[in-house]
């Protein structure tokens, strides 16, 4: 506790922070000045204080769209993740067949987002996807562009599909790194599967489990492309998530004011949970230390 | 930088942020300081207080317009009270 922290060391960032500079910030700050005013085009803007905040803050619309996010959200994690470690342990630990189970799972995650999106489109429709028209001949009904229940399983069974081999990937790393002489001792003292499990195994996966979640939570909200292709935000609003709004808002009706306060509290939500999940990873990884 | 479209009120407000990151970065170089646990039982510095009380202020700023609605200079001196608390307790 005693050891003085030694911040000269940021000054090697240096590079990267002009770099981000033009990718992240100097269009932040953009952001943050379109906030404040209101445009018609032609680069022309009006003061407009905090007038698109106060109409974002008592807009049904975003509240709404924040409350689907959130709930694509729990949904995606409260099933990859518990997925995505009852795979890792089930997977092989050596041999072919790990290697083999190593790339199957990885396959879903080089195909790029409008590729899965495309995929499922065509994959759900009744007329010539197998999944809608299996579901249509067994007599189950099933129509995504219509039924709102349709449409949210398909976006939460299609994302499970293509992300739960992260949360997979990454358990099984975190497994693999677990010593024999763990499950020795374990078996020593006659522990149960259960009891391996829960006191060998989920402790030593805690760190790598926390990046899959933080990496799983903010990929899941601010999700665009995806849901985008298969059901552009309907039937309805219904699956309008947070970015889909925030897209229709600023490029299809033009509104920047609006989209740009929009955007800032999104971020700033964002940034919050971030640092939630950098504070407890860290703090974590230093209990462990 | 027209297109950036900027107005006084917020080159000030990325003025005021760029000058504290500054300040900060300086007493960090000159007092190198040693991480505490303080309140919400987590280790921090003083850049990680000035990072919580940045972001607080922003979500305080948005609270205060959201329910009150008016006044909003008011939400500055919650701020500043909030900032003293984090730098004093966290």
């Amino acid at each position: 506790m005693d050891k003085t922290v030694n911040q000269k060391a940021w000054f090697l960032v240096l590079p990267v922070l002009l770099l981000v500079a033009f990718s992240a910030v100097v269009p932040l700050m953009t952001v943050v000045n379109y906030s404040v005013q209101d445009t018609f085009g032609n680069n022309e803007f009006f003061w407009a204080g905090l007038e698109w905040f106060e109409e974002m803050l008592a807009s049904e619309r975003m509240w709404d769209a924040l409350g689907r996010q959130l709930l694509f959200s729990a949904i995606i994690l409260a099933i990859e993740v518990p997925l995505g470690v009852f795979v890792a342990l089930n997977m092989p630990k050596s041999g072919f067949w790990a290697s083999f189970c190593l790339v199957l799972m990885s396959l879903p995650l080089l195909i790029p987002w409008n590729v899965v999106g495309t995929i499922w489109q065509i994959f759900g429709r009744v007329d010539i996807g197998l999944l809608g028209y299996v579901l249509d001949a067994l007599g189950i009904p099933y129509n995504y562009t219509q039924d709102s229940l349709a449409a949210w399983i398909t976006i939460i069974v299609m994302d499970v599909w293509h992300w739960t081999s992260l949360v997979a990937l990454l358990a099984y790393a975190g497994l693999k790194s677990i010593p024999d002489a763990y499950y020795q001792a374990a078996k020593i003292d006659q522990a149960s599967r259960w009891k391996v499990f829960r006191f060998i195994e989920l402790p030593k996966m805690m760190g790598v489990l926390m990046i899959a979640i933080l990496l799983r939570f903010m990929d899941s909200f601010m999700i665009y492309t995806e849901p985008f292709v298969v059901t552009g935000g309907g039937p309805g609003n219904s699956t309008t998530l947070l970015s889909i709004d925030l897209v229709k808002m600023a490029l299809g009706q033009f509104d920047l004011g609006p989209a740009a306060a929009f955007s800032i509290m999104y971020f700033l939500v964002i940034l919050l949970i971030c640092w939630v999940f950098y504070t407890v990873m860290t703090n974590l990884d230093k209990r462990e230390g | 930088m027209d297109w950036m479209a900027w107005t006084w009120p917020t080159a000030a407000f990325f003025g005021i942020i760029a000058c504290t990151l500054i300040v900060f970065t300086i007493l960090a170089i000159k007092f190198p300081e040693t991480p505490r646990i303080g309140i919400l039982r987590i280790e921090t510095t003083r850049g990680d207080r000035l990072f919580i009380t940045l972001l607080g202020s922003a979500f305080i700023n948005l609270a205060w317009l959201g329910l009150v609605g008016a006044n909003q200079p008011y939400a500055l001196i919650l701020c500043l009270i909030y900032a003293a608390a984090v730098f004093r307790w966290v």
